[in-house]
């Protein structure tokens, strides 16, 4: 190939699962273009974790319910200056409610950026893989997708709408050897859950066969699998990494 | 050959991995050259880059052997 870097572009990197994938990626050796929206300072420690690892990362601020910036940053960041070799479709927002009483707003709003945005994000990652003649990309849904949930009516509807684009972008790309495939998050430990009260918390473990709840590495580790050599013949696949919760 | 016909046939030889002598005017894309529906996506739209301009899916479905390519851009940017 290319001289240009080779780069794995993480959405959401700068938090929570995004970061471990962004951290993952670039100890195996990619170097990591992370986009985040709100938190700089965030962003800024991922960026120095990962070089005081060895490693190379860039921090983009960029908005996933903004078509034209994605578009503009593929254009001024990407094109031309980088092997685009992974893209890890995994930034996200929830605004919960039960149906009957969601606004039309947080239903839109949640579609935009989960759905929406990842939609942008692959075609213009489309273009440049299939000029590459290589790509692998990792859509971030999540159990809820499968299972549907109470109070996330909106989210569980972009998820599973995710997995249908993952299918549908696996068929087209696989002419270019682009893999597309998703990575299904069940319960995991962040610092949302670390909020939740213990009777919550038990609840939720008595529904998941190995007892415990998942870690963001667990996440990180099927994406950089999915991402890796050994990963080739797998397209248009949800890899479930939920502790048996869905099977 | 004009200008344009010798651009959009460098643009097909690279997009699809032909050699020059295979991209003859009367020669089908599908059938004489081998794309398929990815490729000719990828060659409408690395005509519209090149010669700045759009071309609709309607118009590009016309597009079937090279001269269609280039009478279609000739028309479009004469």
């Amino acid at each position: 190939m290319s001289d240009l870097p080779r780069v794995a572009l993480v959405t959401g990197g700068s938090r929570g699962i995004g970061r471990k994938v962004a951290e993952r990626l670039a100890s195996d050796g990619f170097e990591v273009f992370l986009t985040y929206v709100s938190r700089p300072e965030e962003a800024d420690k991922v960026v120095a974790a990962i070089e005081a690892d060895g490693g190379k990362a860039r921090a983009f601020r960029l908005d996933s319910g903004d078509r034209d910036a994605i578009a503009g940053f593929f254009r001024d960041e990407i094109k031309g200056k980088a092997t685009l070799e992974v893209l890890v479709n995994n930034a996200g927002i929830t605004r919960d409610g039960l149906m009957m009483r969601m606004k039309d707003e947080d239903w839109d709003t949640v579609l935009r950026i989960n759905l929406t945005g990842c939609f942008a994000f692959l075609k213009e990652a489309s273009k440049i893989m299939g000029k590459q003649r290589f790509g692998r990309i990792i859509n971030i849904t999540s159990i809820v997708g499968q299972m549907g949930n109470a109070g996330q009516a909106n989210y569980c509807a972009a998820k599973a709408g995710l997995i249908g684009l993952t299918k549908s972008a696996a068929r087209e790309l696989a002419g270019r050897s682009i893999t597309v495939n998703a990575v299904a998050p069940g319960f995991i430990q962040t610092d949302m859950t670390d909020q939740l009260p213990e009777a919550v918390v038990q609840s939720m473990l008595a529904q998941i066969p190995l007892n415990t709840l998942g870690q963001s590495e667990d996440i990180a580790a099927a994406v950089s699998f999915l991402a890796g050599p050994g990963a080739g013949y797998i397209t248009g696949q949800v890899l479930g990494v939920n502790g048996g919760m869905y099977m | 050959m004009s200008d344009v016909a010798a651009k959009v046939k460098e643009i097909i030889v690279e997009q699809l991995g032909v050699s020059a002598d295979e991209v003859v005017d009367g020669a089908a894309f599908v059938e004489d050259l081998g794309a398929d529906s990815l490729d000719l996506t990828e060659l409408i739209m690395a005509m519209e880059e090149e010669f700045d301009l759009e071309i609709d899916d309607e118009q590009a479905q016309k597009i079937i052997k090279v001269q269609d390519a280039i009478a279609h851009i000739e028309k479009a940017v004469g």
